[in-house]
């Protein structure tokens, strides 16, 4: 946690304050009252601080995604927002209402487990109807809506399959079908497609979003995939370590990472050790580098960040910048398909190895081998320091 | 939205949920859990520890029932015999589980599967009809020791004594350490092996570095069992103990043939002080284990190696030869018309008109009992370990019950049967009426045989997605319909295979109803040690053979009548 400046360890509220409201709120949700409020929420288990300080507004129909490293708290959370986890301290709201400390049987939520979690000794239709049964209503509705969710998640005609005898993926749809047929107001999902395979994935992926669309529920899902949380969720929130370190749209996490550990953990980032020299330099090794304007004081040690698709490679013709620029040699060549992607070794006394990616065309320009050298310019404006 | 309800302060004191109709349903049943498990293991140990502290009068005598015990050489001789009993029969039977067990395993022998069987038969055979077959075979006109009647050489392995003891234990305690030891040597990992011919290691340290260390605490589960089976076994020394004393049969007659119960209570208590020894260690060592057994392993295929698989199968073969002649002998002895003079065989002694015992209403009875202890005892089990493993809140008190329904494994049957006379035959006891009832034979039998079938229950519900609650909670299912129409369903092959063990245990035991049958209900195994002591040795084979063939007709017809229903479960918990 050393690593991790004090700035980043307030609560998300306090985080994202610098940003412009737009990045972290959707726009058309800010007029709205949040379905779902979590209020300083803190999780002890023993001696172990699971949760610390956190608070989250969720709007009607979002679809927000809880992101992290293994570890980090993401599926207590979840479970202490359906009340199978009690907090420590804190409240949840749900609809207005606190319910800190109901049940889970008094709450209103559908929830779908990484292992499913359905029962093996009923069909899909039995399985969907369970709730619907116990809450005896009439046989013929039971009918009709089971139909109804079954053609939603795309199992027409599978109703009568017992789990065992359909695949992971329509397994995990009847899940899905299972935990909407109550029509709950909040639908949880705890990694649910993390037991399937990664073609299987992507196409639930899809899916899932479109039902959730669909229906407009409010959903919270967990995963500690990146790019299902970017490409799935309204709004990411990055945790690490029990607290949550940045909370917004997939974009602003990616374009605007508040710290180093959520710039490198959404995306690939390159780091430079260096020392802030003026208000708007900062010296790695013998480099010296315009950054944008910050809130690092002078002589304060500093890293700086970019994105490998934001360093340019700097063609010998059209070499008229100087500053920002420094030179490398080549030392790995990855052809990942539309771009390459390149390891470089700068020259001069920093330690840290660059990635760089360029497209194909840039890259047939350069006539690349290994050991080559290369001139790259950072560009101010896309450099980071934390 | 309700300003007030907004407005209230987040409380910073600790969240409590609060409490609803199924959380007061589960602590009510986990109370009357604890109840049930305070009245059938604690409770009746209190009044028999006391007893030892009073004379046969009624009055308090401090420790003068010890001291006389241990002063006493005829009695005091018996607490060393029984050791010495139960620690080279523990050895022998251990031995021989463990190669058989490694056969089974770790070769490619031919035939494993009726190895597997056989080697098991002596579970349906009661001690004291392994004794009564060693009679047959070993004892003055027995077939070996007169060898076939002059026919053979004759061998006389002095059986009334030691000797016959020790061979009647190994037979009874080594199916137990068999089950253990299978169990452990196929939960071993394959790649250790791999990785071992990797590095060229010979065969022995092989089996010295790999195998032994994996099966290391089975392998002390198993010694533990069996020490504690031959130490409180009673109907084996009954019948060809001879004159060699041992503990339970020190109580059995201090008990039965001079009715001093306080001498009886003296003895027990230096009869369970080592088996709750035993018990304790046991536990402190397995409790390390669970690190262990994480890794995921690969099952090991054995390859065949005709010398070792040839050896492996002529020692099986005799293991198994010499359980299947003590079986054939038992049925053989009840058949033989006058042993040993005529050889004819017929059904006269299963007529036990003229023979102490209670004939086939014992059997009936005994029938009845195993039913009702199977059926009841599925249920209450069952329902024990569904609280324990799947219930929520009141940890202390899951604790608690998974501690108490671990203790009956450390209490002799005798122990517990005379525990039960104490407790129960007390007028001021609100439950007297139990007394002398066939209820108080089934509650004493469950309680007996709970420990074993309340881990397999555990180990069952563990296997069983534990978010099987939590989704039935979100769609506001309580959680006991979801066990009777999910736990229950997926765990009916266990419930069947708990109920068979129940069955099969009740109708052969002896040591935990002997002192509390009453005369009206005769019990088949009681009945075995009647006839045995009026000398009617026939038709006490002759009952033996009737409850093995109850048993083991029980089970096979379990096996059939369930093939379907076990392969479709199977097919259910596949996780995809
Ligand atoms: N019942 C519990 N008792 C003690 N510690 C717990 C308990 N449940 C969770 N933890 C700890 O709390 C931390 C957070 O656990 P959690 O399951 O929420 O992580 P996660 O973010 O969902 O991780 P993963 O991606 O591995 O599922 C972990 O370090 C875990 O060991
Ligand atoms: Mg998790």
């Amino acid at each position: 946690m050393s690593q991790i400046p004090e700035k980043s360890k307030v609560s998300a509220a306090k985080v994202n304050q610098d940003l412009p409201n737009e990045l972290t709120i959707p726009v058309e949700r800010q007029l709205t009252e949040p379905y779902l409020q979590i209020e300083n929420v803190n999780k002890v288990f023993g001696e172990f601080v699971a949760l610390k300080d956190i608070y989250l507004n969720v709007y009607p129909g979002e679809f927000v995604c809880l992101l992290g490293p293994s570890g980090c708290g993401k599926t207590t959370l979840l479970r202490i927002i359906c009340g199978l986890e009690t907090q420590t301290s804190g409240r949840i709201m749900q609809g207005g209402k606190d319910v800190s400390q109901l049940p889970p049987q008094k709450r209103d939520f559908g929830i779908v487990f990484q292992s499913y979690a359905l029962f093996p000794n009923l069909t899909a239709e039995q399985n969907i109807a369970y709730g619907l049964e116990n809450a005896k209503k009439p046989k013929a509705e039971i009918r009709q809506r089971v139909t109804e969710l079954l053609e939603l998640v795309g199992l027409e005609g599978l109703g009568k399959k017992y789990p065992s005898q359909m695949s992971g993926g329509q397994q995990q749809r009847v899940a899905l079908a299972r935990a909407l047929a109550l029509s709950p107001g909040l639908l949880l999902l705890d990694e649910p497609l993390s037991a399937l395979d990664a073609k299987v994935r992507d196409k639930l992926r899809g899916e899932i979003t479109k039902v959730q669309r669909r229906l407009g529920i409010t959903t919270v899902m967990v995963t500690h995939d990146q790019s299902e949380a970017l490409a799935m969720a309204d709004r990411v929130v990055v945790m690490d370590k029990g607290y949550i370190a940045q909370v917004g749209t997939a974009n602003s996490i990616y374009q605007y990472p508040q710290s180093p550990f959520v710039a490198n953990f959404i995306g690939v980032m390159n780091f430079l050790e260096g020392v802030i020299i003026a208000e708007k330099q900062i010296r790695c090794g013998n480099l010296t580098f315009n950054v944008p304007q910050n809130q690092l004081s002078v002589n304060q040690r500093a890293k700086l960040a970019i994105r490998p698709e934001d360093i340019q490679v700097v063609f010998e013709q059209t070499n008229n910048k100087t500053e920002n620029t420094l030179t490398a040699q080549v030392e790995d060549i990855e052809f990942l398909g539309s771009v390459y992607r390149l390891t470089l070794n700068p020259e001069g006394d920093a330690k840290e190895s660059l990635i760089v990616e360029i497209n194909t065309h840039q890259a047939r320009q350069l006539d690349l081998n290994n050991l080559q050298s290369l001139n790259i310019y950072f560009p101010p404006e896309q450099v980071k320091v934390f | 939205m309700t300003v007030t309800s907004n407005r209230s302060p987040i409380s910073s004191g600790k969240i409590k949920p609060i409490t609803t109709s199924e959380d007061w349903i589960m602590r009510g049943l986990l109370l009357l859990g604890t109840l049930w498990l305070f009245v059938g293991v604690v409770f009746p140990l209190y009044p028999m520890l006391i007893r030892s502290f009073y004379d046969s009068n009624g009055s308090w005598v401090g420790l003068s029932n010890y001291v006389k015990y241990i002063n006493t050489p005829s009695l005091s001789v018996s607490f060393f015999n029984s050791f010495y009993i139960a620690i080279v029969s523990t050895i022998i039977a251990v031995s021989l589980a463990l190669i058989f067990s490694y056969a089974l395993t770790r070769t490619a022998m031919v035939g494993k599967p009726w190895f597997k069987i056989l080697g098991m038969l002596p579970i349906y055979i009661p001690p004291i009809a392994t004794a009564i077959g060693l009679i047959y075979l070993f004892g003055n006109k027995g077939l070996v020791t007169t060898g076939a009647f002059g026919r053979l050489p004759t061998w006389d392995i002095n059986l009334y004594g030691a000797n016959g003891i020790i061979l009647g234990e190994v037979l009874y305690v080594f199916p137990q350490a068999l089950v253990i030891l299978t169990t452990a040597l196929s939960l071993t990992d394959a790649r250790l092996y791999e990785a071992a011919q990797a590095l060229r290691t010979s065969p022995m340290r092989t089996f010295l570095t790999i195998t032994i260390p994996s099966v290391k605490y089975g392998l002390i589960s198993a010694m533990f069992v069996c020490f504690i089976l031959a130490f409180t076994d009673f109907g084996v020394p009954k019948v060809v103990g001879g004159d060699f004393n041992v503990l339970a049969t020190d109580i059995y007659k201090q008990v039965i043939g001079q009715q001093n119960f306080s001498m009886g209570a003296t003895i027990s208590v230096f009869l369970l002080i080592p088996t709750v020894f035993a018990f304790v260690i046991d536990r402190i060592i397995q409790r390390k284990q669970t690190a262990l057994v994480t890794a995921k392993a690969v099952p090991l295929q054995p390859k065949s190696n005709p010398m070792l698989d040839g050896i492996m199968f002529a020692f099986c073969s005799l293991i198994v030869g010499l359980i299947l002649i003590v079986f054939a002998t038992i049925i053989l002895a009840s058949l033989v018309q006058v042993w040993p003079y005529n050889f004819q065989l017929g059904f006269k002694h299963y007529n036990f008109n003229n023979v102490a015992g209670g004939g086939y209403n014992a059997y009936w009875n005994s029938i009845v009992m195993s039913l009702y202890t199977a059926l009841l005892g599925t249920i209450i089990v069952f329902i024990g370990a569904y609280l324990v493993e799947k219930g929520k809140g009141l940890k202390w008190l899951r604790s608690l019950n998974y501690f108490l329904s671990t203790v009956p494994l450390a209490l002799p049957g005798l122990v517990l049967g005379l525990a039960y006379v104490f407790f129960f035959n007390n007028p001021s006891n609100p439950l007297n009426g139990l007394y002398g009832t066939l209820g108080i034979l089934v509650i004493c039998n469950i309680i007996h045989f709970y420990t074993v079938c309340f881990l397999t229950a555990s180990t069952g519900l563990k296997q069983i997605d534990p978010e099987f609650e939590a989704v039935s909670a979100s769609m506001a299912v309580p959680f006991y319909k979801t066990f009777w129409l999910v736990t229950v369903p997926l765990c009916l092959p266990i419930l069947l295979e708990i109920g068979i063990y129940y069955f099969v245990n009740t109708m052969v035991t002896i040591s935990a109803i002997i002192f509390l049958y009453p005369a009206h209900i005769p019990l088949a195994a009681v009945a075995i040690i009647n006839m045995d002591d009026a000398g009617d040795i026939a038709p006490a084979a002759a009952m033996s053979t009737l409850i093995v063939l109850t048993s083991m007709g029980i089970r096979a017809i379990y096996w059939w009548g369930t093939k379907g229903l076990r392969k479709r479960n199977q097919a259910w918990l596949k996780r995809s």
